[in-house]
Parts: structure tokens; C-alpha cells; sequence
């Protein structure tokens, strides 16, 4: 044993912390991750166990000679108030809005990102032809202008028989996913350059081994990333498109054509309606993007050698 | 081209007939913006089994881009390499990456400069090292775990179970540098290249890496090629010297001769140019000028342009590989002038030290 070797025996060898379990200690560790949880988790515990207390069921629809032409505010039995016309609770549209809401979101953002993902490791790491293929791609798919074919493509897709939450869970995939391919992409290429992918090719490793054990967990720190915020852009898209009319139809409420169908009383003084699902889009994307920024702290590749 | 004579075996290889590793003519050059360069014209070299040669220059002076050339590591879009590689005789110039797979690293170790960013920051060292292990054996991953351990252990890292399970960041740097010679080892490979394998390290550091290098190597009769700047390393490590300049091979032979009595004068500039307690509290030698461009290099003898003996016959053509009767090989067509004092200098030539590097 060298003099070395003996110097370093007495001492305590650090426990072994995986650089995920480091990011893990940062992301709790700070002030925004733990808050845009709390945040998320209400709104997902309103969402998925609201119905339970809720004194209301949204589909007792009152005889048309009930209708009223003005909603009411909240009150004790109506904490959100009541619509005006059908006179529906406003925290049980709340709620149900929200998991159509949500729905979208995730599942939006989950597709997007993989096929994002996909397209850019596939684009990244094999280059050449295949690579200038996926990227004139995602160069058409960016020069379109997206509103517009969102808005056609729903229409679209409506009239082949898609509900409403499919069609738009859809069209934001179909046209969500190039700026995720192009991020990874950019990740591997500067990987695929990195000593460590090299040394592990000088010493003989296997190049799917090489991409998915040494490229991989190296690239996906960007789109962990961007996770959160593709849920929120992707609730704010919804609510934006049904707001105009072309999203979810009235018949499934989601937070989006609640502000649609809640808009024309807004001047007469009905707040509640359009302001508590407003609210909740707002408390939303407040809390993935202070997820999100969160995350990008603890997993910054500077932060984490410290 | 100059003709190139076969370099002399060194006497721990005179025993085995064929070189272990045979470079010879090797040329590379790069597709640039600019054109074509050729950044390593004509170099051959022989490493015998068990043998450590050491390849000294400077930055851009070829050394680097040579040994990553041996195992085909230049990207194929923008190297071009000519000239021939032959490992226990066959030819790895032209072999496919499926082909060179089992060489790299089963056959051929590589331990890289800056071991931090040779290292994935995210995986376990243990993992790194049995990686490496199931490429070249037909064992489980339970199996290479086990003799990652006992590699670490090789390479005198304590507590070697412990640190097999952490990451690099967790590790010293000579510590990191270490668990990469490990990593190199562990295909049993009948040499390894080390690219400036102390340069990143601390000076305390630096002959306890080194010394493990050529102790573990010899230990199983493992061949060394050492790329360095540092004469020092040299002088402890190496049996023979390649010196470069500008892609060229200026000056090889023992290290022992090369370095106690430089007969090129770009080596007689690098062994003076080492601050040494012997010369203390006289100005140090520096060469002047820089290694020029591929793109730029002056015809004739490179080294001319700052070169203190260059004459007029320098600049028209280059200079062959003249053999000495030592053995060496130079480049330089007023060896005997150098060696024996004669030569007049544009400047004053320091003298060179018995006792050349420290």
C-alpha cells in the first residue's frame, strides 16, 4: 500500500449520492419547488376529491322556467357562486373543469415530450442523413403557423367523430413536440463530443449501451426541465383555444370554455364565473413554472459538482 | 517523403521478434474550413511488448492526434489517416467500429488527460469499470462488479467496495485519474496509451500516478505509450523517446541518450528550457517563436524558423531521419555540428546539463 492508500484508510468514506439524489436534496432544499408542489397538490387534491364534498352535482339541470338571467355570488352553500341560466355550482365546474384541464396537460405534455425526445436522440446521436430529415421537419412543422392549423385541425378532427379532449390532446402533441426535439438534440450533439462518451468508445463499450447509459441520463436534465412548463402551456393553450371558441365543447367543462361561456356576464357583474376558473389557470401555471424553474436550479450541470 | 528507418529495439524488448505495435508512415489530416491539413507527416514508431515509449512535444505538435489515430478515435468525417498501424500485426488503419471494438480497450487501454470529463458524471465508478469488463469477458454484470472492486484495489484506492458505489465528482483527482487507469486495466490489454496522464493533477500527485502507471503496466507485461510535454515524466518512465515537432518525429532513441545529450536542436531547446537546481540563478532557456500552423508550416526543416543553428540548406528541403551510432534517429542536417560544439548559433547556445531532466 502506498503512503497515500494508508493516509485516506482512517477516513470516513462519503456516503454515495447518485447525482439525481443530489438534485433531489437541492429541489427540496429550496424555496419554490416545495411551494409549487403544495400548490399543484391542492389543486389536484380539489380536483380528484372535490366531487366527494361537493353539495352540488353538475348534472341536475333545472327546468328552463328556473333559468335565471343573472347568476348569484358565493355564499355559504355556493362557495364559487352560481352560473347564471343553469345555475350551476361554480366550484363543482371548477373542479370538473379541472380534470379535463389537467387531463389535457399532462397528457399533452407526456406525449410531446417523448416523441420530442425521441425524435432528437434519434436525430442527435445517429445524424447524417436521418438527422437533416427530423430537422427540415421540425422546420416545417415551426413554419406553420400553429393557430391556425389547431384551429383547423380541431374542426377537423371533431368532424371525424373525436370528442372534443381527444381532438385537442392531439393537435397540441402534433404540434408540440418540435422544440423538445430540437433541445435534445442539441444535448446529445454536445454530449456525443464529451470525453467520457469517448472514453467509453476507446474502451470498447457498445454503442447502444454507450447511448443509453452515458447519453441519455446526461441529456435529460433539459427536458425534466421543460416538463412542467409544457403542462402549463398546454392548459393555458386549452383554455386559450375553447376561450375562442374551437377547444373542448360546453357540454364537458373545462376551465378554458368556462371562461368562454362565463365572458358575456362578466359585464354584468358576474365575477365569479369567469374569475374562480381563472384563477385556478393561474394558480396552475404559477406553480409548474416555479416547479419548473426549480427544478432547472437543482439539476444545473454547474450546480452539480458542488 | 523522407525514407524511414525501423526505430531500434530497446534491450527489455529485444527478446521478441515483432514489435507489438507498428507504426509506420503514419500521416493524418483534418477537412478544415481552410483545406486539407496535415497536422502528422510520415511518422513511424515501434512499441515493443512490456516497453514504455514516450512521445514528447508540444501543444499542436501532433503527439495527441498520433496515439488517438492507433485505435481510430478521429472522427471519420474529418480525419483522413494514412500510412499504417499494425497491432501483434494486423492492420487497424481502415477497420469498421464493430471491428475495433474488441481491440479498444481489450487489446489497446486509453487513459485520457483530464479524468473528471473522462468520467460520466452520473454514473458509479464500479459501473464504469465493470462496463469496460463485460465488453471484453463473457461475464455477468454481478461478476464484473466484483472485479471492478479488485481493480480499484490494483490501483491503490482504499476502501475500494465503498468507492466502487460513488460518483466522480466524489472522488479527489488523483483519486478520479486513478480509478481511469483501473478503468484502462480492466480489459487486460496488451498496452495503453496514456494522453498526458499527470498533466491535470497536482505536482504531489503526479509521481504517485505515474509510478503506479509503470508499476502496473510492467506488472503484467503490458506495453506503454506516454504522450507528454513534461520531460520529467519522461526521464522517470519512459525506455525510449519519440521527440515531435510539428508533426514530424525530430529525434528517437533511448531516453537515457536523447535526453542526456540532445542531438536535434529542438530537443536540446526543450531539455534546456527545464528550470533545474543545477542552473539555478541563470536565465532559464525559452525557444522562441511558436509551433506553427499546419497550415503554415515552412519548407525545409520546420524547426528552422527558430532554430538558433539553422543556415541557408535548412530551408530548402526537409530533412531525412539520420540514423547515429547509437541507435537514435535525427532529423537534422547539422547533427555532428551540434553535437561536437561546432555548429556557430544565430544565438548563444546554453549548455546542455549532465544531468539533463530533474
Amino acid at each position: 500500500m502506498t503512503a497515500v492508500a494508508r493516509a485516506t484508510k482512517g477516513t470516513k468514506v462519503q456516503k454515495a449520492e447518485s447525482p439525481w439524489a443530489q438534485a433531489r436534496r437541492r429541489f427540496f432544499a429550496g424555496r419554490q419547488g416545495p411551494w409549487g408542489l403544495a400548490i399543484l397538490g391542492v389543486i389536484f387534491f380539489l380536483v380528484i376529491v372535490g366531487p366527494v364534498f361537493a353539495p352540488y352535482h353538475v348534472g341536475e339541470v333545472p327546468k328552463p322556467s328556473e333559468f335565471v338571467f343573472l347568476g348569484r355570488g358565493p355564499s355559504a352553500e355556493h362557495i364559487f357562486g352560481e352560473t347564471a341560466q343553469l345555475q350551476l355550482d361554480v366550484f363543482m365546474l371548477v373542479v370538473n373543469g379541472g380534470r379535463a384541464s389537467l387531463f389535457i396537460g399532462f397528457v399533452a405534455a407526456v406525449g410531446s415530450i417523448f416523441i420530442g425526445t425521441l425524435v432528437g436522440i434519434i436525430a442527435g446521436y445517429f445524424g447524417g442523413r436521418l438527422d437533416s430529415f427530423l430537422m427540415r421537419l421540425v422546420d416545417v412543422f415551426l413554419a406553420v403557423p400553429s393557430l391556425f392549423v389547431i384551429i383547423v385541425g380541431a374542426k377537423i378532427l371533431s368532424a371525424l367523430g373525436g370528442t372534443g379532449l381527444q381532438t385537442i390532446i392531439i393537435v397540441f402533441i402534433v404540434f408540440g413536440w418540435m422544440g423538445t426535439a430540437r433541445l435534445v438534440r442539441g444535448q446529445v450533439l454536445a454530449l456525443r463530443e464529451m470525453e467520457f462518451i469517448e472514453a467509453a468508445r476507446a474502451l470498447g463499450v457498445r454503442p447502444i449501451r454507450i447511448a443509453v447509459r452515458h447519453v441519455l441520463p446526461n441529456a435529460i436534465g433539459p427536458v425534466v426541465v421543460s416538463f412542467p412548463f409544457a403542462v402549463g402551456g398546454a392548459i393555458i393553450g386549452e383554455a386559450f383555444i375553447s376561450y375562442l371558441g374551437f377547444g373542448v365543447s360546453a357540454l364537458t367543462p373545462t376551465w378554458g370554455n368556462m371562461l368562454s361561456n362565463a365572458e358575456e356576464f362578466l359585464l354584468q357583474g358576474n365575477w365569479w364565473w369567469l374569475g374562480f376558473p381563472g384563477l385556478f389557470i393561474i394558480l396552475t401555471s404559477l406553480s409548474v413554472n416555479m416547479i419548473g424553474d426549480a427544478l432547472r436550479e437543482s439539476l444545473e450541470p454547474e450546480g452539480r459538482r458542488a | 517523403m523522407s525514407a524511414v528507418q525501423k526505430s531500434p529495439v530497446s534491450k527489455r524488448a529485444s527478446a521478441s521478434t515483432s514489435p507489438l505495435l507498428a507504426v509506420k508512415d503514419l500521416s493524418i489530416s483534418f477537412r478544415t474550413s481552410r483545406g486539407i491539413l496535415k497536422v502528422v507527416d510520415g511518422v513511424s514508431f515501434d512499441l515493443a511488448p512490456g516497453e514504455c515509449l514516450a512521445i514528447v512535444g508540444e501543444s499542436g505538435s501532433g503527439k495527441t492526434v498520433s496515439a488517438m489515430a492507433i485505435i481510430s478515435l478521429l472522427s471519420r468525417n474529418q480525419a483522413i489517416i494514412e500510412g499504417s498501424v499494425a497491432f501483434k500485426g494486423r492492420e487497424l488503419v481502415g477497420l469498421s467500429e464493430d471491428e475495433l471494438r474488441p481491440i479498444r480497450g481489450g487489446g489497446i487501454g486509453v487513459i485520457f488527460q483530464e479524468p473528471l470529463s473522462a468520467l460520466n458524471p452520473v454514473t458509479t465508478i464500479g459501473e464504469q469499470i465493470a462496463e469496460v469488463i463485460v465488453a471484453h469477458r463473457k461475464l455477468s454484470w454481478r461478476e464484473a462488479h466484483k472485479l471492478a472492486i479488485g481493480y480499484l484495489e490494483q490501483v491503490e484506492i482504499s476502501q475500494p467496495d465503498r468507492r466502487a458505489k460513488q460518483y466522480p465528482h466524489q472522488l479527489s483527482g488523483g483519486m478520479r485519474q486513478r480509478a481511469m487507469i483501473a478503468m484502462a486495466l480492466s480489459g487486460e490489454p496488451a498496452m495503453i496509451i496514456a494522453d498526458e496522464p499527470t498533466t491535470a493533477l497536482d505536482v504531489t500527485i503526479q509521481a504517485q500516478v505515474l509510478d503506479l502507471l509503470r508499476r502496473t503496466t510492467t506488472e503484467r507485461g503490458a506495453a506503454l505509450l506516454l504522450i507528454t510535454h513534461d520531460l520529467g515524466v519522461v526521464a522517470e518512465t519512459a525506455d525510449r523517446i519519440a521527440v515531435m515537432y510539428a508533426g514530424q518525429i525530430v529525434e528517437t532513441g533511448k531516453a537515457a541518450n536523447v535526453l542526456r545529450e540532445p542531438a536535434s536542436p529542438y530537443t536540446r531547446d526543450l531539455v534546456t528550457s527545464i528550470p533545474s537546481f543545477a542552473a539555478r540563478g541563470k536565465k532559464l532557456n525559452t525557444i522562441t517563436g511558436m509551433v506553427p500552423s499546419p497550415d503554415a508550416f515552412p519548407t525545409g526543416c520546420r524547426f528552422a524558423p527558430r532554430c538558433r543553428y539553422a543556415i541557408t540548406a535548412c530551408t530548402t528541403a526537409v530533412p531525412p531521419l539520420e540514423p547515429l551510432n547509437d541507435g537514435r534517429l535525427v532529423r537534422c542536417i547539422r547533427t555532428k555540428e551540434v553535437l561536437d560544439g561546432t555548429a556557430a548559433g544565430k544565438r548563444k547556445a546554453p549548455a546542455v546539463k549532465r544531468e539533463a531532466a530533474r
